[in-house]
């Protein structure tokens, strides 16, 4: 149904398995995409796995030059970046009494400097083509807390601010900049919880399951899409009605 | 004026739709043109894809009119 042939896409946290899915989705709408992560190696992967229009582009999201230069070599590679997904995040959860500044401020680097960053090296080419797609991935937790996870939940709060922001003042130019916020997930984080977390946390979701990686690709795919045009500073909620916002 | 001046006075013209016998020397790209915010970032992006030229943030705020644009990317070439 949405089809991005033509379209050039930069990915991040593309090793994990929502940043998988997400290329996957994009590559298969006809996207030509630029799968970006720490990993190298399920980054070759996914591309071989993919195809031809899957490129790999290894950074480490801590490293401010290096985020700096990603788009730039996403544009020389690809031709432009038309669409960018920002997937890429981390987690140090601890009891906000006892959390350092390193905890703190490693995870807002990662997932909100670095978003941030790649959002203002993505958006002057955006602006020159009048059309743009930015889609962040938040979480539930940005919009509900959790305990624990104080720096996790500011950074993807963080996210939503930003990106409403940046929205506003780009809009004009057919450039939109939504969030997707994921809830309860299937993925190798997830993986780690014991049965009993895991079913201590499903009583919280009416839908009874966790969500898979492909649902919250869905979302992306249509945020990226020209039906979406009209979509900007939303956040898409996918949480099986965990928090209905 | 030269021929600078002719090549920043098209942009300006193109960008802005405005009439070419507006664009005077003090003409303000805010105030008189209708330019807003964004649109000057835009003019600056183009002003350095003609030229060849980085305007540097602080620079670029510092070009309000038709004139300061003209008189900062003749001294930059």
């Amino acid at each position: 149904m949405f089809d991005l042939n033509g379209k050039n896409a930069l990915i991040t946290g593309a090793s994990g398995g929502i940043g998988g899915a997400i290329a996957k989705a994009l590559y298969d709408a006809g996207a030509t995409v630029a799968l970006s992560g720490t990993r190298v190696e399920p980054l070759e992967a996914l591309a071989a796995f993919l195809g031809d229009r899957a490129h790999v582009l290894p950074c480490n999201l801590s490293d401010a030059e290096a985020v700096n230069a990603l788009p730039k070599q996403a544009a020389e590679l690809m031709g432009s970046v038309d669409i960018l997904v920002n997937n890429a995040g981390i987690t140090r959860d601890n009891l906000f009494m006892r959390m350092s500044d390193d905890e703190w401020s490693s995870v807002l680097e990662v997932n909100l400097t670095s978003t941030m960053r790649l959002c203002k090296g993505v958006i002057r080419g955006m602006m020159k083509a009048r059309w743009g797609r930015i889609v962040n991935i938040s979480s539930v937790v940005g919009a509900t807390g959790n305990p624990g996870q104080a720096n996790y939940a500011a950074s993807k709060a963080g996210m939503v601010g930003m990106s409403k922001s940046i929205a506003y003042e780009v809009a004009s130019r057919g450039i939109t900049v939504n969030c997707v916020a994921p809830g309860f997930i299937t993925t190798a984080m997830t993986d780690k919880l014991t049965d009993d977390q895991k079913s201590a946390i499903l009583t919280q979701v009416p839908a009874g399951r966790m969500g898979e990686a492909e649902e919250i690709a869905a979302a992306v795919l249509y945020l990226a899409s020209n039906e979406a045009a009209y979509v900007t500073g939303s956040t898409l909620h996918v949480n099986g009605g965990m928090a209905m916002l | 004026m030269s021929d600078v001046a002719d090549r920043v006075r098209k942009i300006v013209v193109e960008h802005l739709g405005v009439e070419e016998d507006k664009v005077t020397e003090t003409a303000s790209f805010i105030d008189d043109l209708g330019a807003d915010s964004l649109d000057t970032v835009e003019l600056v992006m183009a002003f350095e894809e003609e030229f060849g030229i980085e305007i540097p943030d602080d620079a670029a705020e510092t070009i309000q009119t038709f004139g300061d644009a003209v008189k900062f990317i003749s001294s930059a070439q």
